[in-house]
């Protein structure tokens, strides 16, 4: 029962608050690394919303099993794999941004946004 | 063959890009003359599958054999290929100019701006070819991250501009992928040409209302439409000129060319949804072409100026979308066009004031024209065609949106376009002002003394590509009827087959 409606509806709430709360963190918080962890949690709101669209109840691994034509009971193998793509664009994105933060850090001496942009306007 | 040509165009900065360390190490010329080389050969390439693709119809590519909707499809039609060819021939023109800009870094630092101008290169010629909404995010992330590396080396300022960029970017990328997501979801493909099939029967269903939206607030972050435009600015401003000439030049105008994609190509402008977020993103192309000339009428810099000028030309082109008919779509890719090749010339020269006398403020610009004649007669050259005088390219694509415009009898927009263009005058008379006028009476003015006395103004691979946009801003004015009924009448959806 709880199963159904976790994947029913529930999810799709539930990804919802996750993307806007990553939203919230990047453009609220005045602190750069929390506006990296904003982003990463936007962006795996959206991962998971990709994978719960592949998601079926009762259905087998996508491998076919000799004899068994029938697509209907196997997952959609094609969201994962999309979303392998976009972990791995994330997971680049979570580079550069890091590694600006670092050069931000190194220059300013501080990664909070009001510090920084204080620092910035008085060179 | 021309088939062959379609991946060429993708792979061929591509591969390059990924060499380019190990060339830098060897040698920095060698690392130049294979951008340059391999960004040719894209240009190339994308001119000849233009030219067969107007003449048969659209050509495909299938990625190892395997046909759609299963495997990824690269799709040229003629919009497509006007674009790929538009985005290839200014790169083409950066990596030249970017030379003395990039020679004065390290050889790994070196090698990696040419690396990362090839990648964005490479993103957005995939964008503009690709046939697969998934594929084309990949594409858009891989030039956007591009992006956020080369605005970095601007400068100390330009870390934070990049970060903000990187923030906002990220937020628009991941718009768009959720609105592929419930694309997907409703219809179960991802390619193009099958989701027009079979998102036909499914139109009016709350999917594709938020797909759409999700996608409308996406791009429009990314091609900085009105208010949404807050990274674009310090961005621009803080950018390596080569960069800057690039990103306002292509960059933001990829998005605008997906937003014309997915809402003509893919859903069609008078299905579902469209017409109401069509509307929307119409009076807000109008807020933000006057927005955006207001604010560079304040600006005391004149990278910053022109980066806000940016934001009120890119609304030309979204006004153009809105307003939705085949003279308004017309116009709305020619300006993309003609603001390519007008504001890639104006930063260019923005540039090379900056290498020439390292100052970034306009009012210093007092009698630069005796130090540059040729470069600042660029300048108002590209200034003029911005303003709209007639011989100049700039002037026809605000004629056809305006005409588009009365012909779908929304005259508020006519007024913004004629209001826009007296901004316009407002903004870059004063600038041609100070450099031919202001410092003339200057008695103790040392300008004179500094006259070249021998070779030209600027290291020649900065004044030939200034010299050849600006001239492209004529031809392109003076042929646009050619370009009008030979290409771009393809382009637009229905026209042409």
């Amino acid at each position: 029962m709880i199963q159904q409606v976790f994947a029913s509806n529930i999810i799709y709430g539930l990804i919802m608050l996750l993307f806007i709360l990553g939203i919230y963190g990047m453009l609220e918080k005045k602190n750069f690394l929390k506006k990296i962890l904003g982003m990463n949690m936007m962006q795996v709101a959206v991962i998971i919303f990709f994978l719960t669209l592949g998601q079926k109840l009762g259905a087998a691994v996508p491998i076919l099993i000799p004899g068994v034509d029938n697509v209907d009971i196997y997952a959609n193998p094609l969201p994962h794999t999309l979303m392998l793509t976009a972990i791995v664009v994330s997971l680049s994105i979570l580079g550069v941004a890091l590694a600006l933060l670092m050069q931000i850090q190194r220059q300013y001496g501080s990664i909070e946004e009001n510090e920084v942009l204080r620092r910035m306007n008085d060179e | 063959m021309n088939e062959q040509l379609i991946p060429l165009i993708v792979i061929a900065p591509l591969l390059t890009a990924l060499i380019t360390p190990l060339l830098a190490y060897l040698s920095a010329k060698l690392v130049r003359a294979f951008s340059i080389l391999s960004v040719l050969i894209s240009l190339i390439g994308a001119i000849s599958v233009l030219l067969t693709v107007i003449e048969n119809g659209p050509l495909s590519y299938f990625f190892g054999s395997w046909p759609p909707p299963i495997g990824i499809e690269y799709y040229i039609d003629p919009l497509g290929g006007t674009m790929a060819v538009l985005i290839a021939a200014v790169s083409f023109l950066v990596a030249i100019y970017s030379g003395p800009f990039y020679k004065n870094e390290k050889w790994y630092r070196e090698g990696g701006c040419y690396g990362l101008h090839l990648l964005i290169t490479a993103g957005l010629l995939g964008m503009s070819v690709t046939g697969d909404i998934f594929n084309l995010y990949v594409f858009f992330e891989i030039s956007s991250l591009a992006t956020y590396g080369l605005i970095s080396t601007g400068g100390p300022k330009a870390l934070v501009a990049s970060f903000k960029y990187l923030i906002l970017g990220t937020i628009g990328t991941s718009f768009y992928l959720l609105g592929v997501g419930y694309l997907y979801s409703i219809t179960g493909t991802l390619n193009m040409l099958d989701l027009a099939e079979k998102l036909q029967p499914l139109i009016d269903s709350p999917a594709i209302i938020i797909a759409m939206t999700l996608m409308a607030v996406g791009l429009t972050l990314k091609m900085a439409q009105f208010p949404l435009h807050g990274w674009l600015p310090d961005a621009h401003t803080y950018a390596p000129p080569p960069l800057s000439a690039l990103m306002s030049g292509i960059v933001i105008k990829v998005p605008a060319y997906i937003l014309l994609r997915v809402y003509f190509f893919i859903i069609g402008p008078a299905n579902g949804p469209i017409p109401q977020i069509l509307t929307i993103l119409g009076w807000l192309a109008a807020l933000g072409i006057i927005f955006g000339s207001v604010m560079a009428i304040a600006q005391s810099e004149l990278k910053r100026m022109l980066a806000y000028s940016s934001v009120a030309q890119i609304s030309y082109v979204v006004l153009g979308l809105a307003i939705g008919n085949s003279l308004s779509l017309i116009g709305a890719i020619l300006h993309m066009i003609n603001h390519a090749v007008m504001k890639s010339c104006l930063f260019f020269v923005a540039g090379a004031y900056i290498f020439k006398t390292g100052e970034h403020s306009i009012d210093k610009l007092r009698g630069i024209y005796k130090k540059m004649p040729l470069s600042m007669g660029a300048f108002v050259i590209a200034a003029l065609s911005m303003i709209g005088i007639p011989p100049m390219a700039g002037f026809f694509s605000k004629w056809y949106l305006v005409f588009g415009a009365i012909e779908a009898n929304l005259w508020p927009y006519v007024v913004v376009i004629i209001l826009s263009s007296l901004l316009n005058l407002v903004y870059f008379l004063r600038v041609i002002e100070i450099i031919y006028l202001k410092g003339i009476d200057d008695s103790n003015s040392d300008l004179d003394i500094i006259k070249p006395k021998k070779g030209f103004e600027l290291p020649l691979t900065l004044l030939i590509p200034i010299l050849v946009l600006s001239l492209g801003i004529i031809v392109i004015g003076l042929s646009n009827e050619q370009i009008v009924t030979q290409v771009l009448q393809f382009a637009i959806p229905g026209g042409g087959y």
